[in-house]
């Protein structure tokens, strides 16, 4: 089924276009809003991208080792909770989703790092 | 514009993000646009109200000569299809010329989504999706049989008891045809308007397929009005009751 263009465009007009382009196996630190009452403060997120879904109501899964304890979180690209997304590094990566390193840990779940444009 | 609906498509379904980041489920609809072909007054008819076309590319050969004629009374181009709409009357509200018929319409006026720019609730009502003949469990949601030790999975059972009554109760929920029915949501937030593309984007489902043709229309009961909403400012029992008490001190 093909996307009714009235969806296209509107999808064009909805969907942010301040975060930079990575793909799947970048490392990269997420800036998340957090609200503590009537403050709001900056937390980063940083991690390696695993998974990237396409589309209008698309998504990436950041994955990170926190204490040992490997945790994913999955961001839509819309998502207000985003203040910015910063590219850390790149890594040489065979596939679009990298789900096997959720059973890797250590020195198994490293990635060999590339220079990307 | 004192017109209370339009005619609208169903286009597809999305998400938004409001202020405050919590995510919407949302239906875009094209909302028109629509041109008025009849007006019907009080004295005429013995209601007001305004026939509306919405404005679609139709073939002159599917046009009957009686459709032809209508049109052509009321000098409008053909439209792909025709339904009323009650109008606010102009003693509700005030419009900026209220000349004709006393509430500023005449035939051939334009309708577009403009007209629900000030509202925050809609009622849309749709032709819902056709499912056929469709057994009990899909169609009443009855709880179906065992899946296993030889039964059957989806049939209804018993209809009634045996000598007493001898017959099966009027109403008694069967198989039968299901969908195609014509379905009203009411209350349906709006999350968005787009006048450039004519389009209404609604939070929550619309009845029927994508491209199917709705009806839509400013609340009747917008949940503002009723008792109990949260929105309203609800009211604690007991505060209530402390209050109420207090002043008569």
């Amino acid at each position: 089924m093909s996307i009714h263009p009235v969806m296209q465009r509107l999808a064009e007009k909805l969907n942010r276009t301040d975060l930079p382009p990575f793909v799947p196996g970048d490392t990269v630190r997420v800036q998340v809003k957090i609200k503590e009452g009537d403050k709001e403060r900056l937390q980063a997120f940083e991690g390696i991208v695993i998974a990237r879904k396409n589309g209008p109501q698309g998504s990436f899964t950041v994955r990170k080792m926190s204490f040992g304890q490997g945790v994913e979180r999955i961001f839509p690209f819309n998502s207000k909770v985003i203040d910015k997304v910063e590219k850390v590094r790149s890594s040489r990566v065979r596939r679009a989703k990298l789900f096997y390193l959720r059973g890797l840990r250590g020195k198994a779940a490293r990635l060999k790092e590339i220079e990307r444009a | 514009m004192a017109v209370t609906g339009i005619i609208g498509k169903k286009i597809g379904m999305t998400q938004v993000f409001d202020e405050k980041g919590e995510v919407h489920p949302i239906t875009v609809l094209q909302a028109g646009p629509c041109v008025i072909t009849q007006l019907k007054t009080a004295a005429k008819d013995g209601y007001d109200a305004a026939q509306i076309g919405l404005v679609e590319f139709v073939k002159a050969s599917k046009i009957t000569k009686p459709m032809q004629g209508h049109f052509a009374k009321s000098s409008v181009p053909p439209v792909k299809l025709v339904k009323e709409v009650p109008v606010e009357l102009a003693s509700a509200k005030k419009t900026e010329d209220g000349q004709e018929n006393g509430n500023g319409l005449k035939a051939g006026d334009k309708v577009l989504v403009d007209i629900f720019s000030d509202e925050k609730y809609v009622d849309v009502v749709g032709t819902s999706k056709g499912r056929g003949f469709a057994g009990v469990v899909r169609r009443h949601r009855f709880g179906g049989g065992p899946k296993s030790h030889g039964h059957m999975f989806q049939v209804q059972g018993s209809i009634g008891a045996s000598s007493f009554p001898s017959r099966v109760f009027p109403g008694q929920r069967m198989p039968g045809h299901m969908g195609v029915d014509r379905i009203t949501v009411r209350n349906l937030r709006i999350r968005g308007i787009d006048l450039d593309e004519n389009l209404i984007m609604v939070e929550g489902a619309v009845p029927g397929p994508r491209d199917g043709y709705v009806v839509i229309s400013k609340a009747k009961a917008p949940p503002r009005e009723r008792r109990g909403f949260a929105g309203s400012g609800t009211v604690d029992p007991l505060k209530a009751s402390k209050k109420a008490s207090a002043k008569k001190k």
